[in-house]
C-alpha cells in the first residue's frame, strides 16, 4: 500500500454566498498521475490553489505532502512544484539563468544547483542553447524546460495547470513521456487538462461539476460506469449536468 | 538570503535587457535636465536695450557700462529724447529702455535718493518682468558698492529685488522639479509596470507557489528601482552642478537622504498602483495621469502655487512632489538645514508610511487569500 500524499476531507471554499468548491473528498497516492478534470468554472482552479497553499480554505480538512493546508502553507510550498499553462519562464533570461533563479528561490545550494543545471541541460539536449534567451526557444522546448524547472527541487508533488495548452500533438506526446518518467521516479503528478486523450494517460481521473467531484476512478473504470467508449463521452455526460455558468 | 539574491539578480537582468526600460532609466534624466536646463530655459541672454541718459554723469556712465558688460543685455541704441522711446518699441528694436533722469548723480549725492525708470515691452510679460528684474538687480549691486565706499546711505529706488536667485536663473527652479518628476516616473511607474508585468505573464503565480513570502516577492521587485533611482539622483546632481552651474548650498548628505525618502514615497505609490491593476497599460496610465500630471502641475516648478485658486492650492498639499520640491529648493539654493524643513520632511514621511501601509494591506488580501 503506497502512502497518500494528498488527502482532502470535505474541503470547501466559499466566496461570499458562492460555493466555489463544495466539500470535495479524495486521496492521491505517491507516484500517481492524477487527472483533475472539469469544465471552466467548475472549481478546479480554486481547489488547486487551496492545495498549493495559495488560498485559505473555508471549511474541511486537507493535507498536502503531509502538511496541513490551513496552518502549514509555507511548508507545503517547499514540497511542491508548479507549472502553469503559460510555462512561467522568464523570456528575457537565458535557459541557465532561469534554472539558477528557480534553484535560488527554492534555496538549493550553489554546488548542488550547478550540478543539477548541468545535468538538466544535458538531458534536455540544450547544451547549445544554455546561454540563449528563453524567448528564442521553440514552444515545445520551453514547455519541457518549464516542467524540468518545476521539479528541480525534487518536490513530492508537482501540480500542472493545463500544461499542454497550445502545443502540437507530437510535442504533447513527448511531454507525457516526461510525466511518466517523473511519476516513475516517485513524484506525484497532479494535472488539470482539457484534452480528453490526455485524461486517458492518467492513472486516475476526477471530474468536477459545479464545485463537487462527480466521478473519480481510473479511465477504464469511468468508461465502464458511464457505459461510454471514450473519456470524451464520460466528460460530456457529466458536464451536461452543470447548472452554473462561468 | 540566497532567495533574495537570486531574485534581485533576475530583476536587474530584466532592466538591463529591456532597451525601453534602460532608456527610461538613464536616457530620460539626461535629456530632461538638458532640455529644461538649456532649451526650455526662460532665462534671457543678450536682450537688446536702449539707454536714455538725461544726466550723463559719472554714476550713469558707470551703470551703463555695467549693463552693457552683463551677458543679459546689449545696448544697441542711445536715445536723446523722451519721445524716441515709443518709436523704438514700435519698431521692436529693443525690449527695455533704461531712463536716467537729469541730475542723477547730484540727487544721489545730495538727497541720497534718486530714481531709474525701466520701461519694458510688456507684450511678452514674462520676458518683460525677467529683464526688468535683471536690470534692477544690476542697479542694486551698484548701489551696494557705493554704500561700501561712502558713509552716507545712498539709495537708488528700484522696484524688485530677487532673493536667492539674483540672476533669476531658471535652472534653479527646474532642477528640483525635474528631480521630482524623474523620481516619480522611475520609482512609481517602472515599479508598478514591472510588478503588473509578472501578473500578466503568469510568472507571478509561480513565484507565489514558491516558498518565497508573497510580500517579499513584491518588495524585492522594488529594490532594483530603488538603487537605480538613487544612481539617477546622483547623475542629475552631477549634471546640474557641472552643466547648469547649480549650487548645492546646503548639506549634501541631507539632500541625498531627502531624495531617498522621496524615492520611498514614489515606490510606495508604485506598489499601491500595482496592487490595484492587472494590466501594464492601466498601470502606466494611472502612473502618468494620476502621478506625473499632478507632479508637473502642483509641485510648483512650472506654475507657482501662490497664483493658483484657493481650491487648487489645497489640492496641491496632497501631492508629495510639492513637499519634495520645497525641500530640494531649500537645501540646494537657500542652503537651509533640517531645522527649516522638518515639517515638509515629516509630511513626506507620513505619506510614505500611509501609502506603504495601504499597499501592503491590499497585497496581503490579494496574494495570501
Amino acid at each position: 500500500m503506497k502512502k497518500s500524499v494528498i488527502i482532502t476531507d470535505k474541503l470547501t471554499k466559499r466566496f461570499g454566498a458562492f460555493t466555489a468548491v463544495d466539500a470535495i473528498t479524495f486521496e492521491v497516492t505517491q507516484g500517481e498521475i492524477f487527472g483533475f478534470l472539469g469544465a471552466n468554472g467548475a472549481g478546479k482552479t480554486t481547489a488547486m490553489r487551496m492545495l498549493c497553499g495559495l488560498l485559505h480554505p473555508t471549511n474541511g480538512r486537507a493535507e498536502v505532502a503531509g502538511f496541513d493546508v490551513f496552518r502549514q502553507r509555507e511548508k507545503i510550498k517547499q514540497h511542491i512544484g508548479y507549472m502553469s499553462q503559460r510555462f512561467s519562464l522568464y523570456e528575457d533570461l537565458t535557459v541557465r539563468e532561469n534554472i539558477r533563479l528557480y534553484g535560488g528561490i527554492y534555496g538549493l545550494k550553489t554546488n548542488e544547483l550547478k550540478t543539477k543545471s548541468d545535468t538538466l541541460i544535458n538531458r534536455l539536449g540544450l547544451n547549445e542553447e544554455a546561454n540563449k534567451l528563453v524567448r528564442s526557444l521553440p514552444l515545445g522546448w520551453r514547455q519541457k524546460l518549464a516542467f524540468s524547472v518545476a521539479i528541480l527541487h525534487e518536490p513530492s508533488i508537482v501540480f500542472l495547470d493545463e500544461p499542454t495548452g497550445g502545443v502540437d500533438p507530437v510535442t504533447r506526446r513527448q511531454f507525457w513521456d516526461m510525466i511518466y518518467e517523473t511519476a516513475n521516479a516517485g513524484i506525484t503528478v497532479f494535472v488539470t487538462t482539457h484534452y480528453m486523450d490526455e485524461a486517458e494517460y492518467c492513472n486516475r481521473v476526477s471530474i468536477m461539476v459545479d464545485g463537487r467531484i462527480e466521478a473519480l476512478d481510473s479511465p477504464t473504470g469511468l468508461k465502464k460506469t458511464f457505459s461510454a467508449d471514450s473519456m470524451d463521452e464520460v466528460f460530456i455526460q457529466l458536464a451536461r449536468k452543470a447548472t452554473r455558468n462561468d | 538570503m540566497k532567495q533574495f539574491l537570486a531574485f534581485v539578480t533576475k530583476e536587474f537582468y530584466h532592466i538591463l535587457r529591456d532597451r525601453r526600460t534602460l532608456f527610461f532609466m538613464f536616457g530620460l534624466p539626461v535629456v530632461q535636465i538638458l532640455l529644461f536646463g538649456f532649451a526650455l530655459s526662460n532665462e534671457i541672454k543678450n536682450a537688446s536695450i536702449a539707454i536714455l541718459d538725461q544726466s550723463k554723469d559719472e554714476s550713469t556712465q558707470a551703470l551703463i557700462t555695467r549693463l552693457d558688460a552683463s551677458r543679459y543685455f546689449t545696448i544697441i541704441k542711445t536715445l536723446h529724447h523722451n519721445n524716441e522711446i515709443e518709436s523704438v518699441f514700435r519698431r521692436g528694436e529693443v525690449k527695455l529702455v533704461v531712463v536716467f533722469p537729469a541730475n542723477f548723480r547730484q540727487e544721489l549725492l545730495h538727497t541720497n535718493a534718486t530714481q531709474v525708470q525701466l520701461v519694458a515691452d510688456a507684450t511678452d510679460t514674462n520676458t518683460a518682468t525677467t529683464i526688468a528684474n535683471y536690470a534692477a538687480s544690476i542697479i542694486r549691486q551698484y548701489q551696494d558698492e557705493l554704500l561700501n565706499e561712502q558713509k552716507l546711505p545712498y539709495t537708488i529706488r528700484v522696484e524688485n529685488s530677487m532673493l536667492y536667485n539674483p540672476q533669476l536663473k531658471s535652472a534653479y527652479n527646474f532642477v528640483p522639479g525635474v528631480m521630482a518628476m524623474i523620481l516619480m516616473l522611475l520609482s512609481a511607474l517602472m515599479t508598478s509596470v514591472a510588478i503588473v508585468r509578472e501578473k500578466e505573464m503568469g510568472t507571478m503565480e509561480v513565484l507565489l507557489v514558491s516558498p518565497m513570502q508573497p510580500l517579499m516577492v513584491v518588495f524585492t521587485k522594488a529594490i532594483p528601482y530603488l538603487v537605480l533611482s538613487f544612481v539617477n539622483v546622483i547623475i542629475i546632481l552631477i549634471l546640474s552642478v557641472t552643466l547648469l552651474e547649480m549650487p548645492i548650498n546646503g548639506s549634501l548628505t541631507l539632500l541625498l537622504l531627502e531624495c531617498l525618502l522621496f524615492i520611498f514615497t514614489s515606490l510606495a505609490l508604485g506598489l499601491l498602483i500595482s496592487s490595484a491593476t492587472h494590466s501594464q497599460q492601466v498601470a502606466m496610465f494611472i502612473s502618468l495621469v494620476g502621478l506625473m500630471l499632478p507632479t508637473i502641475i502642483f509641485s510648483g516648478f512650472m506654475f507657482p502655487i501662490e497664483n493658483m485658486p484657493k481650491i487648487l492650492q489645497i489640492i496641491s498639499n496632497a501631492v508629495p512632489a510639492r513637499w519634495f520640491y520645497e525641500i530640494v529648493k531649500s537645501i540646494m539654493i537657500k542652503g537651509l538645514g533640517i531645522d527649516a524643513i522638518w515639517r515638509e520632511t515629516l509630511i513626506l514621511l507620513g505619506m510614505t508610511v500611509f501609502f506603504m501601509g495601504v499597499a501592503t494591506a491590499r497585497f496581503k488580501v490579494r496574494l495570501e487569500g
